[in-house]
């Protein structure tokens, strides 16, 4: 980029959306969505190492078999948390809203979302929310499972169902205002030139999931209010005491939940996709089709929520139509797979550490999508339902899938967020300790699982000793492998040498303008005049600062 | 006993064989793609790494006229391979969910953190079933509380237990031994305690531990459905002459009636329970809807017994039950 009068001997800029304003308020206030995606950044982070610290405990208590580390209902209270913070207050407003709100603006050329006050308040929504969960968590906690299923939730325990659900409520009005920012900023904000296939692949796979954020969470709402009138007010919906139905629960809860795995995963998509065109320096190939994968995914994401419910007491022929259209959903998701690898071949590839987090991506979630596969076959799944088997698979999409798209982005775009670098045999080494530590910890459990551990259990038959074992050996390398990035990153925005605008040699507009960017993101509006990824037949070495 | 593999656990059923097979062709899928990814990404990793800091990579797919091509192979050759295990998958579901004509019926009943199980004969047990190898055995199950599941990973199948309805588990044990039961839903504090033991017995040894099982928790604190038929007062109304208010229900069991409003229900095991908790719900045409509800009054025992007397009542033996057999 060309040197303005405004930046600092060095070609870093001498005033960016971090050194505009100073003190609580110009943070607290700020309608800036590079600040809000760092309010969220900090907010999401505490709620991971909250939730991690409960895996932590978990894994802990299952090294035996017998059960004596903690009481069964604190057990209890322990996986419901870790489920419920991890899901609703770190993986779905994880990627979205903080790199999701970050770069969207920046990559179409926009000086901001459309709407900058209601991005605001989808924080302050969030952390209300997260705050009550977690005030809930400190008085008698929640022991029902993330899932709630009633009438377990509804009239046969005494915690605070109630607390955490109006927390989840508030939440996911936060998850809706966000969707609906992003649709109606990739609608209506992109620069002049930024036609919908120009558009980099993390704005199609943001898009995909604001579709699923506003039409599938007004669904789990509905669910909690109703949830709340049987405990409250004993309206029969679901206890059959009641006069209610306990199975009319799951469907309204998987029709939105199961679409929520694909507001996780999506957006780690799109950062996969960016990750693989950068570091090979070429065009993704066959952009259209795996931006409408994106798209695929997210409609056929509302047809499958049944597979969860094959053993539910569900019409085994529901079971069939269910089973079938889960398969469908396996395509696009090989399709994504597939162009990724294809777009390796013939490419100039770079081994940083955003690239080995996004190979980590695609390892991981080929394993996580495969056994999805298997679970999504009736005969296997009737078998592996609720065990160990579930755990696994889940984990590999959601930690090795979402959590390392997400760190591979964060080491993607640290160095336009901060205008730091990290140091790079650290990080290097973080996305190795990670993958490892992920696989020590995950891999036993689908044998676990197949053996017919059921999931949920406090003690277990001592024949599934050493698989546990194993399993909570490697949890503890991949606590190390999470820690690290948290101490480099802290230390980097101090000791870490300046980043350039455009360190990776990167082509989205958002390489364009400085690191850190502008408060209104560029000195001069961009004109887009070709598609993304396209890279000049000599690329013009980039200065990167090195530790 | 424990498994004795350590990646498979007992195979004690047919189905269970089935679904180890099922198992082995997704595996073997899996283990196919995920290897041809990773040997693929690695390769190129190597092959093409950057050599110069300038160096871009090439754009194939605008200029090779093949990419198109490709893209709808890696669509449509997954895709048959889907179908397959997808139609594979539902035969051996059907399999798993279909109990064979025959089977000999037994009732469980799940409430928080036990198993009671219920033999043909009315014999129970807690947290244990007895039976002989070779023998198709039906469960017919009902909570009491919230919904748990019937899981013996020996069998390779779960089940939900519903507290609204019966639902079917069917098993034919192909060899002896004591196989886990494990409640398969999270059902609450002690969910973890919840778990029992399949014991399959040769038939002569088992036969010895029917004769030597006599005294043991059967019938303890329920009474039988004959008793309770009386106890309930049903057989006021529902009695075999022309004064009934109700219908006759000799030999009703498994047949269809009309229903006032005009449909037809299949007589069978939730059809009773529901007409004994909820009487107005689907009242036989011609009927008026007068039954008072039994609900909160009975337990699902009871309502096992009760089911299990209707079903008994043959259209040969036509008699009125006696109180105090």
């Amino acid at each position: 980029m060309t040197t303005t009068p405004s930046t600092l001997p060095d070609g870093s800029p001498r005033t960016h959306y971090l050194n505009a304003a100073y003190g609580l308020k110009s943070w607290l206030l700020t309608r800036d969505h590079k600040r809000i995606a760092l309010l969220y950044l900090v907010s999401v982070s505490i709620f991971f190492a909250l939730g991690g610290l409960m895996a932590v405990l978990i894994r802990m208590e299952l090294v035996t078999p017998e059960g004596d580390l903690f009481q069964p209902d604190i057990y209890n209270r322990l996986f419901t948390m870790h489920g419920v913070l991890m899901i609703f207050f770190f993986l779905i407003p994880g990627i979205p809203a903080v790199l999701g709100n970050f770069l969207i603006p920046l990559m179409i050329g926009a000086k901001d979302l459309a709407f900058p006050r209601i991005n605001l308040l989808s924080w302050y929504l969030y952390s209300i929310g997260a705050l009550l969960a977690f005030w809930a968590l400190l008085h008698g906690g929640v022991d029902t499972g993330w899932t709630f299923y009633t009438p377990l939730s509804t009239n046969y325990v005494n915690t605070s169902v109630l607390t955490v659900g109006v927390g989840i409520f508030i939440a996911g009005f936060s998850s809706i205002l966000t969707g609906l920012n992003f649709i109606v900023t990739i609608h209506r904000m992109r620069a002049p030139g930024m036609t919908w296939f120009r558009l980099p692949l993390f704005v199609w796979g943001h898009y995909a999931t604001s579709l699923i954020q506003v039409l599938g969470t007004p669904v789990i709402a509905i669910t909690i209010l109703l949830i709340a009138a049987e405990r409250v007010f004993h309206v029969g919906v679901f206890d059959p005491k009641l006069g209610g139905d306990p199975v009319l629960f799951q469907h309204l809860f998987w029709f939105y939940s199961h679409p929520a795995v694909y507001i996780m995963i999506l957006p780690a998509m799109g950062v996969v996709s960016e990750l693989v065109a950068t570091f090979a320096r070429k065009p993704i190939f066959g952009y259209k089709f795996v931006a409408f994968a994106s798209i695929g995914i997210a409609v056929l994401g509302f047809f499958v929520w049944g597979h969860h419910m094959f053993v539910a007491g569900q019409s085994i022929y529901a079971g069939v139509v269910f089973s079938v259209l889960s398969m469908l959903v396996a395509i696009p998701s090989a399709i994504k797979v597939f162009n990724w690898t294809a777009t390796l071949y013939k490419g100039s590839i770079s081994w940083d550490t955003p690239m080995l987090y996004a190979l980590g991506f695609i390892g991981l979630f080929t394993i996580g999508g495969l056994t999805g596969v298997m679970l999504a076959t009736l005969g296997i799944d009737a078998h592996v339902h609720d065990t160990y088997f579930i755990i696994a698979h889940f984990h590999y999409i959601m930690v090795g899938g979402a959590i390392m798209g997400y760190l591979g982005g964060l080491h993607f775009w640290w160095p336009k967020i901060t205008g730091r670098m990290y140091p790079v045999f650290w990080s290097k080494l973080s996305a190795i300790v990670v993958f490892v530590g992920f696989n020590v910890t995950f891999f036993p459990q689908f044998i676990l699982g197949y053996l017919g551990m059921p999931r949920r259990y406090h003690s277990y038959p001592p024949e599934f000793q050493v698989l546990n074992v194993m399993s909570s050996a490697g949890a503890t390398v991949l606590g190390l492998g999470y820690l690290m990035p948290l101490v480099y990153f802290i230390w980097s925005l101090r000791y870490g040498p300046k980043a350039p605008a455009n360190p990776w040699g990167a082509t989205g507009l958002e390489w364009q303008t400085t690191s850190p960017p502008p408060v209104l993101n560029f000195e001069t509006p961009p004109i887009v005049t070709a598609p993304p990824y396209t890279y000049p037949e000599r690329t013009p070495s980039p200065k990167v600062n090195r530790v | 006993m424990m498994p004795s593999s350590p990646v498979l656990p007992d195979q004690a059923s047919d189905v269970a064989r089935s679904v180890d097979h099922l198992m082995l062709y997704a595996l073997s899928g899996l283990v196919f793609f995920s290897a041809l990814i990773a040997i693929l990404v690695l390769v190129f990793m190597v092959k093409y790494r950057r050599k110069s800091s300038g160096q871009v990579g090439i754009d194939i797919y605008e200029t090779n006229p093949k990419s198109h091509a490709l893209e709808l192979v890696w669509s449509v050759i997954p895709l048959g391979l889907l179908l397959v295990l997808f139609g594979w998958g539902t035969k051996v579901f059907f399999e798993q969910n279909r109990p064979p004509a025959g089977a000999a019926q037994y009732w469980v009943t799940g409430r928080q953190w036990m198993w009671k199980i219920q033999h043909p004969d009315g014999r129970r047990e807690i947290n244990e079933l007895h039976v002989p190898v070779g023998r198709a055995v039906q469960l017919k199950m009902i909570s009491e509380d919230v919904i748990h599941d019937f899981f013996v990973p020996a069998f390779r199948i779960h089940v939900d237990v519903l507290p609204s309805r019966y639902t079917t588990y069917w098993f034919k044990a192909n060899r002896t031994g004591t196989f886990h039961l494990f409640c398969g839903q999270y059902c609450g504090v002690e969910h973890s305690k919840m778990v029992g033991r399949i014991v399959v017995m040769e038939p002569r040894a088992y036969e010895a531990w029917l004769a030597g099982e006599k005294t043991g928790p059967s019938a303890a604190g329920v009474a039988s459905g004959d008793e309770l038929f009386v106890a309930k007062s049903c057989n006021t109304c529902h009695r075999p002459d022309s004064a009934a208010r109700a219908p006759i229900l000799t030999g009703i069991f498994g047949t269809q009636v009309s229903l006032n409003d005009g449909t037809k229900a299949v007589v069978n095991d939730d059809y009773i329970r529901e007409s004994i908790l909820n009487p107005a719900a689907k009242v036989v045409n011609g009927y008026q809807p007068v039954m008072p509800t039994f609900k909160g009054q009975i337990s699902e025992e009871e309502l096992i017994q009760l089911v299990n007397y209707v079903k008994s009542l043959k259209a040969a033996s036509l008699t009125a039950p006696e109180a105090g057999k």
